[in-house]
């Protein structure tokens, strides 16, 4: 295994002019290359670039996200998505209800808070950087939208693995989606399929025809360890992805489900 | 600064002079070490609660501003390491404690980037003849790299100890 090089900001990480210069890292006024965080150096040919040990969510088009509302604007909605800068999710990027696909009339701005309010939950995918660093969401699928009737719990985003497919239903009945920017939903199997029958074509929002569905005892106590075992992999520091989760889980199936949260966690 | 911290119990108010001028020392300095190019249209916020004084509240502010923003991920050009130091019956000394400090005689408190040596704060409170400046400089300086040192390693074994586990 070869030794990682670890850097403090101010250090010099080499003297040698022929590498470019990449995240993390200056050019000091005479011409060396200093770290600026503190990280493990990464060098990919001739590029070098270091990495913190946490930072703020980065994004990159496609990945998925968890994300709340926190303004609603003219056109758009603002989200919190632990990132630098809040991102957008525009009125043109969401899937109105019943699938329909029509230009957005004024009717719609003024419905904006129909949709989303300040305070809601969504999973989106994100569309595009901007120049400043700030990104564009869109549900414009099925699967993303408003989420409902579950557990927040945020982790720090360089601890979510990067994989193909970030909505899992796990084997003990409940269901994931673990946000590339380190908010992760854990809600019961059962919420999301209701929420598919529910979109049929009509033009209203379907907020107004919401049922109310109870969740057993089991489901809620499913998430909580769920939500602990995610606790537990964080205070550790492992990459969370479905399987480490599913193994967890399972490890903790012999303790009590507040055990797991104390013991697993302030040890 | 909270109201337990020094040896005798006071409230302090919000706007009282010291916090003041303590945080637009802290203010100045970091916008200059902060590549804030790399944060458009951003504000970044530091909080500092002072839980037990005896001397030496601004340097120990900054140093501590420092671990924070580096524990943040936040781009720095360099630490930024402070101390004091004062001159009383004709010897330099290093990191006033309260009672020096409140004596009367000269506090020096000396901000630099150890790296590159660039002073970023000097203040001083009374009066010293200018011979003994640079005596006085140099002890801040000897007690800056001291603490650059400590705050250096345990940078680093924080970073050895959490990379450790987390796998690529």
């Amino acid at each position: 295994m070869e030794t990682l090089h670890l850097v403090a900001p101010g250090d010099v990480i080499t003297t040698d002019t022929g590498f470019m210069r990449g995240h993390g890292t200056y050019h000091s006024d005479d011409g060396k290359l200093v770290a600026s965080v503190a990280g493990v150096v990464q060098r990919i040919n001739r590029l070098i670039s270091v990495r913190p040990l946490q930072s703020r969510y980065a994004g990159e088009v496609g990945d998925v996200v968890v994300g709340r509302i926190v303004e609603v604007q003219q056109k758009r909605w603002k989200v919190d998505t632990f990132s630098r800068l809040e991102s957008v999710l525009l009125l043109s990027s969401i899937n109105l209800p019943g699938g329909v696909l029509r230009r957005r009339s004024a009717q719609d701005e003024l419905m904006m808070r129909t949709y989303f309010t300040e305070g809601d939950l969504i999973s989106a995918e994100v569309q595009q950087v901007f120049s400043d660093g700030s990104l564009s969401l869109h549900t414009r699928s099925l699967k993303y939208g408003k989420l409902k009737k579950g557990c927040l719990i945020t982790v720090p985003p360089s601890l979510v693995k990067r994989c193909k497919n970030h909505f899992h239903n796990m084997l003990c009945g409940a269901s994931v989606i673990i946000g590339n920017n380190g908010y992760v939903w854990i809600s019961s199997m059962e919420v999301d399929q209701e929420d598919q029958i529910l979109l049929n074509p009509r033009d209203e929002p379907d907020t107004t025809r919401e049922k109310d569905i109870a969740i057993t005892r089991e489901e809620r106590e499913t998430i909580a360890r769920l939500r602990n075992c995610i606790q537990a992999l964080v205070a550790r520091k492992l990459t969370l992805f479905d399987t480490s989760i599913q193994y967890t889980f399972d490890a903790s199936r012999g303790y009590e489900v507040y055990t797991v949260y104390v013991q697993w966690n302030l040890r | 600064m909270a109201t337990f911290s020094a040896s005798e119990r006071r409230k302090r108010t919000r706007g009282d002079r010291k916090s003041v001028e303590t945080s637009l020392a802290l203010r100045q300095m970091f916008e200059s070490v902060i590549m804030r190019e790399l944060y458009p249209q951003s504000k970044i916020d530091i909080y500092i609660q002072v839980l037990q004084s005896d001397g030496g509240n601004r340097c120990v502010s900054i140093n501590a501003a420092t671990m924070a923003l580096i524990d943040a991920g936040i781009p720095l050009k360099d630490f930024v390491c402070a101390s004091s130091a004062g001159y009383i019956e004709d010897t330099p000394l290093l990191d006033l404690n309260y009672l020096e400090e409140t004596a009367g005689g000269p506090n020096l408190t000396l901000a630099l980037l150890p790296k590159s040596n660039k002073i970023v704060l000097v203040q001083m409170d009374s009066r010293l003849h200018a011979d003994h400046l640079e005596k006085v400089m140099n002890t801040a300086i000897t007690g800056i790299s001291r603490v650059h040192a400590i705050l250096d390693r345990t940078v680093k074994e924080h970073l050895q100890k959490t990379i450790g586990t987390i796998t690529a």
